[in-house]
């Protein structure tokens, strides 16, 4: 497996679309803490595009470098090497190229304002942890449907529409079932429903980590209340560990009966 | 060397292979034909594990290998396409190839028969279609295993590449190897392939050799002999 990884990790460091992604947080984060000139409202107004950008550029790069490495696949499944391996290298490879050139794209300009010295290091690093995580989920999503949709257009639809769904759609019909249930008491279905989308369970943990009322919403209000901020932010890192699994999980279980 | 019993596949409602039952013995050069669509591929394929039939079992040296992998140990496969990760370069390929065999293979004399000693540093994005393929044959055959599958080995080379393929597989078969390939170039299946299988829509239509196959169909040549099952097929 290390071989694998260690070989699709290379290749896609060395890419193009790696590069550029790592510019673009180099540039967004840099103009932000220009501008604002605080490492804390940096951080709050990095983690709204974190939040939406990386589950996104997972997504895409996910199910892209799935069909675009077919062939190559089925190079190294003729080799001596089990398929597990084969498939968890490359997601591997994947997700670790990709939190690389976010890790650096965010965090070199952090370090250049000091935030190893400051006090919002743990705050800073909440943010990098949900991010890295957001990557690995949604890479292995899309992997996963790469995998289980020969169908290219197909695949890349519903890669898209889960993203869609998970990043736009939940919270708006979750807003509105609040609005409609508002005479029930729902705190624990906010709980429920929030468990099920690693997007708003990121967006809780930055908001749990940094302590800001104003920013947490009604879901991350209720989730303080109910969990308390120390086991509210085990809970969430927990809960998107579990969202790592689940489409890895999916990968091996594909990977084992797909014709190449 | 390799026993296909009752292998069944379909894709989706599409009936690939039916019921195939075939043994290939050691040492020999076994050409598959057929008309495209016929099934040759996923019949390789089935062999190296990549396609997973629904039923039947392939053994090879007596061991089933269906969901296995150590099988591929002793097989060297050339694919149909060849296309590899377009950032590495020819000779991280070719390590990654021998990181995953974990033993040396002799690739310097075929990088040298092939002439791509100028590509070894480029990346493989940059390279012509025919010399991916030169690049895909010397991955196949730079170890020495028993057992050589090649699926239309070709596709896309030029004249001198293909007489220098064509004495590779001639020296490998010289060795004792065991060779199965598929091609739509009848010459090449004249000069090197003992014994021919026929598929035909997913059956096994003939297998014997091409002196018995051409007096099946009252031809001249393997190229007559084939259009004459196809048309007759076609008219029944």
């Amino acid at each position: 497996m290390f071989k694998i990884l260690k070989y699709s990790f290379f290749d896609l460091i060395r890419s193009y679309w790696s590069l550029t992604y790592m510019l673009f947080y180099l540039i967004v984060t840099s103009s932000l803490l220009y501008f604002s000139g605080d490492l804390l409202k940096g951080i709050i107004s990095l983690s709204s595009i974190i939040l939406i950008l990386t589950p996104l550029i997972g997504t895409i790069f996910g199910i892209m470098y799935y069909y675009n490495s077919r062939d190559f696949t089925e190079l190294l499944l003729a080799q001596p090497i089990r398929r597990k391996a084969i498939f968890m290298g490359q997601y591997l490879g994947l997700s670790l190229s990709l939190s690389s050139s976010f890790l650096l794209g965010t965090g070199l300009p952090f370090l250049f304002y000091g935030i190893q010295v400051s006090g919002e290091i743990w705050n800073f690093f909440t943010l990098l942890l949900s991010g890295a995580l957001l990557t690995c989920i949604f890479t292995a999503f899309a992997y996963w449907i790469g995998l289980a949709h020969e169908n290219r257009i197909k695949g890349f639809g519903l890669a898209i529409v889960l993203w869609l769904l998970l990043a736009l759609i939940y919270d708006g019909l979750f807003l509105l079932s609040l609005v409609l249930f508002e005479e029930y008491p729902i705190e624990k279905l906010a709980i429920g429903a929030t468990l099920f989308n690693p997007i708003d369970l990121s967006r809780i943990l930055v908001m749990l980590k940094l302590d800001i009322s104003a920013l947490l919403g009604y879901t991350g209000a209720v989730f303080k209340k109910f969990f308390g901020t120390g086991l509210g932010i085990s809970c969430s890192i927990s809960a998107l560990i579990i969202w790592v699994i689940i489409p890895v999980t999916g990968i091996l279980v594909k990977g084992r009966k797909k014709d190449f | 060397m390799i026993r296909i019993t009752d292998v069944q596949k379909s894709f989706n409602r599409n009936q690939v292979l039916k019921s195939v039952n075939l043994e290939i013995t050691p040492g020999s050069t076994t050409a598959i034909l057929g008309p495209n669509g016929s099934g040759k591929t996923t019949l390789l394929k089935s062999i190296l594990g990549l396609v997973i039939p629904q039923k039947g079992e392939v053994y090879f040296n007596g061991k089933p290998t269906v969901g296995k992998w150590e099988h591929r140990k002793q097989i060297a496969y050339l694919p149909q396409v060849a296309r590899f990760p377009e950032n590495l370069k020819v000779n991280e390929l070719i390590q990654l190839v021998k990181d995953i065999r974990e033993s040396p293979g002799d690739e310097r004399t075929l990088i040298e028969r092939f002439s791509l000693e100028p590509f070894l540093n480029k990346s493989l994005r940059n390279l012509s279609g025919g010399t991916r393929q030169k690049v895909n044959v010397v991955l196949a055959f730079m170890y020495d295993n028993p057992l050589i599958i090649l699926d239309e080995p070709t596709v896309g080379l030029d004249p001198v590449a293909l007489i220098h393929l064509k004495e590779l597989i001639s020296r490998e078969k010289a060795k004792g190897k065991t060779i199965l390939l598929t091609t739509h170039i009848m010459s090449v299946v004249e000069e090197l392939a003992d014994e021919i299988v026929f598929l035909l829509e997913g059956k096994i239509y003939f297998q014997g050799s091409l002196t018995e196959m051409n007096a099946l169909s009252q031809q001249a040549d393997l190229e007559h002999s084939i259009a004459q099952i196809l048309i007759k097929e076609a008219h029944v």
